[in-house]
């Protein structure tokens, strides 16, 4: 109130209802693409789940307890990776060929905004593609044992486990070149997969301390530890505020990064 | 157009009404490290309710100074304002009240017709309620009513190009920028353009349009600005830009039979000539072209006594007035980007 001349323009109830109009769009045509969306949150990891769950504990190869062990890593995995497919291939196409993303650009809307748009969007498709593993959880596995007070933190787990999805979608995005953009699928998305504490507990890893550092790095295990903490308490895990705190610091990482990309290639 | 009052978008900066639609000072853009600058110091101001005409080569800077004035392109300095609103201080509201028609066709293709219409709408605020109704009459008056289903994909670049003018009305914006509209547009699709820009014109838009194509300057702009090297060379309406070139009207002459030396210094010799110039080149027979001060028709027989007093036989005679095309050579120069 001491400058209000030379204070910024606020943002008016403008901006709050062009950034309404532009998700409002890009949810209107994942409706539209429900069946293909679908199918592209559910396929890969129901075969993970009945492979390493069923098939593998029929067969004896692993406990019964394994199964317990997954489905939260699935989760988590399916919260980070339904939400960076989300943001990063269509920005790759629509800043490098179609140019689709223009008329949104152009909205009474700051350019800022219009890329936190991009994240929250992604993360809300990560969430989605999160809590249907829930159901096929229940399915497909004989016995899901959780621990029901735990659902609270599990869910704002999954909410910052999207986010930092949707962000980190945003900087492959905005930084990657489409003939590189295979590549970097193949030689990004690939580990993050697999170090993402989704198929084992992180605290186990003593013996493979290397291995163990890589997983520190991926912002999936937080997810993947933070709902075993959460639900399934009994399997070794990380403690949920440090879950919680790499998860945050995930969040404004990518987003930092995430968003100067945006920017950088929306305004010349 | 009366269709078009809907309540605009309230923003956080309201459009000054006094203001120029337009206007640009001192305007510098230089990308990168690059040495030249794509816009040099370019100065100009649009009325409002005007067609203005951005003319210039390819590179000139014309769609980087759209770009500028659209918020897409950040200013290297000076200063560039729509409808009042300076649009590196407030792009948010500045897009509130400017439509833009892209050069390359960026139609959403998840969504039909309509759907990039209605959606548009709902990025500028347009109540609910009204985005359809207001999506289908501009349809309708694009000629695109049949259309309203159909994915960008399946349109012709015509089609699609009234869908982006649609588009770009939405909103009911202040001024609209068309990017060199009909290039690539066949001739029917590039009349119905320039009907629709007209009619806009008439219900008081203000329309800034980047063209090298003269017929289409000459016929939309009321007034014209001349860019190269990010410069503005001149600007007035397309007719004084015309009068203002030295021998305002030609007659082509071509001929055989004669040296060309002594027709040139007859006809030049001959009352209201400006100038003759030697334009034979390869060609076997002799081709000038006369330069005059007043109408071409008026000297024409006192020049072709004098060919025939040189004793050439005219095989053929072309009558010229200028056009913006001259004046725009005149001041780019002939050479090729």
């Amino acid at each position: 109130m001491s400058a209000p001349t030379t204070a910024p323009r606020q943002a008016g109830p403008g901006q709050g209802r062009a950034f309404l109009g532009v998700l409002g769009r890009d949810l209107a045509v994942t409706g539209k693409e429900f069946g293909s969306f679908i199918s592209q949150v559910l396929v890969q990891p129901f075969f993970l789940l009945f492979v390493f769950g069923v098939v593998l504990g029929q067969l004896g190869y692993v406990t019964p307890g394994y199964a317990q062990l997954l489905l939260p890593g699935l989760l988590a995995l399916n919260a980070f990776f339904v939400a960076v497919q989300a943001t990063a291939l269509p920005l790759v196409i629509d800043f490098s060929y179609t140019k689709e993303i223009e008329d949104r650009l152009l909205a009474p809307l700051s350019t800022r905004l219009v890329a936190v748009e991009k994240i929250v969007f992604g993360a809300l498709r990560g969430l989605f593609g999160s809590l249907v593993m829930i159901p096929v959880g229940y399915l497909v596995l004989d016995e899901v044992a959780w621990d029901l007070a735990g659902l609270p933190f599990a869910a704002l787990l999954l909410v910052l486990g999207s986010l930092a999805g949707g962000a980190a979608g945003l900087v492959i995005g905005t930084l990657v070149s489409p003939r590189r953009i295979n590549v970097v699928f193949a030689v990004v998305i690939t580990p993050l997969l697999f170090t993402g504490s989704t198929q084992f507990p992180f605290l186990q890893l003593g013996n493979l301390r290397w291995f163990q550092v890589i997983c520190a790095l991926n912002p999936i295990t937080y997810v993947s530890e933070g709902l075993r903490g959460a639900l399934t308490p009994s399997v070794p895990h990380l403690p949920g505020w440090l879950c919680l705190l790499a998860l945050v610091a995930a969040c404004a990482l990518f987003g930092a990064i995430g968003i100067r990309g945006f920017v950088r290639r929306a305004i010349d | 157009m009366s269709t078009q009052t809907t309540t605009r978008p309230s923003t956080g900066a309201e459009a000054d009404e006094a203001a120029p639609a337009v206007e640009v000072a001192d305007l510098v853009k230089r990308y990168g490290r690059s040495s030249t600058p794509a816009v040099d110091g370019l100065s100009f101001a649009v009325r409002r309710g005007e067609v203005f005409g951005l003319l210039g080569p390819n590179g000139a800077g014309k769609t980087t100074t759209v770009g500028v004035l659209t918020t897409r392109v950040t200013k290297t300095s000076g200063r560039a304002t729509v409808a009042g609103i300076d649009v590196a201080a407030d792009p948010v509201a500045a897009r509130a009240v400017l439509g833009v028609v892209p050069q390359r066709p960026n139609l959403d293709r998840s969504l039909d017709a309509r759907g990039n219409l209605v959606w548009h709408a709902a990025y500028h605020g347009v109540p609910r309620a009204r985005r359809r109704a207001l999506a289908d009459e501009l349809l309708e008056r694009m000629g695109l009513a049949d259309k309203a289903t159909t994915n960008p994909d399946e349109l012709s670049g015509g089609q699609a190009q009234r869908l982006i003018i649609a588009r770009g009305l939405m909103h009911d914006p202040r001024v609209l920028f068309l990017d060199e509209p009909s290039t690539g547009l066949d001739p029917q699709a590039r009349l119905f353009v320039h009907d629709r820009v007209a009619e806009l014109a008439a219900s008081g838009v203000t329309v800034v349009l980047t063209t090298h194509d003269m017929d289409e300057a000459a016929k939309l702009a009321d007034r014209v600005g001349i860019v190269d090297h990010g410069r503005l060379l001149a600007l007035d309406t397309p007719s004084a830009l015309v009068a203002a070139l030295p021998g305002e009207a030609t007659i082509d002459l071509t001929l055989t039979g004669a040296d060309v030396a002594s027709v040139r210094g007859r006809i030049d010799a001959v009352r209201g000539i400006a100038g003759v110039e030697d334009l034979t080149g390869e060609r076997p027979d002799t081709h000038l072209r006369v330069r005059c001060d007043g109408e071409a028709g008026a000297v024409l027989a006192p020049v072709l006594g004098a060919v025939a007093d040189a004793g050439a036989t005219v095989s053929q005679v072309e009558l010229g007035e200028p056009t913006l095309e001259d004046v725009f050579i005149d001041l780019t120069g002939r050479g090729l980007r």
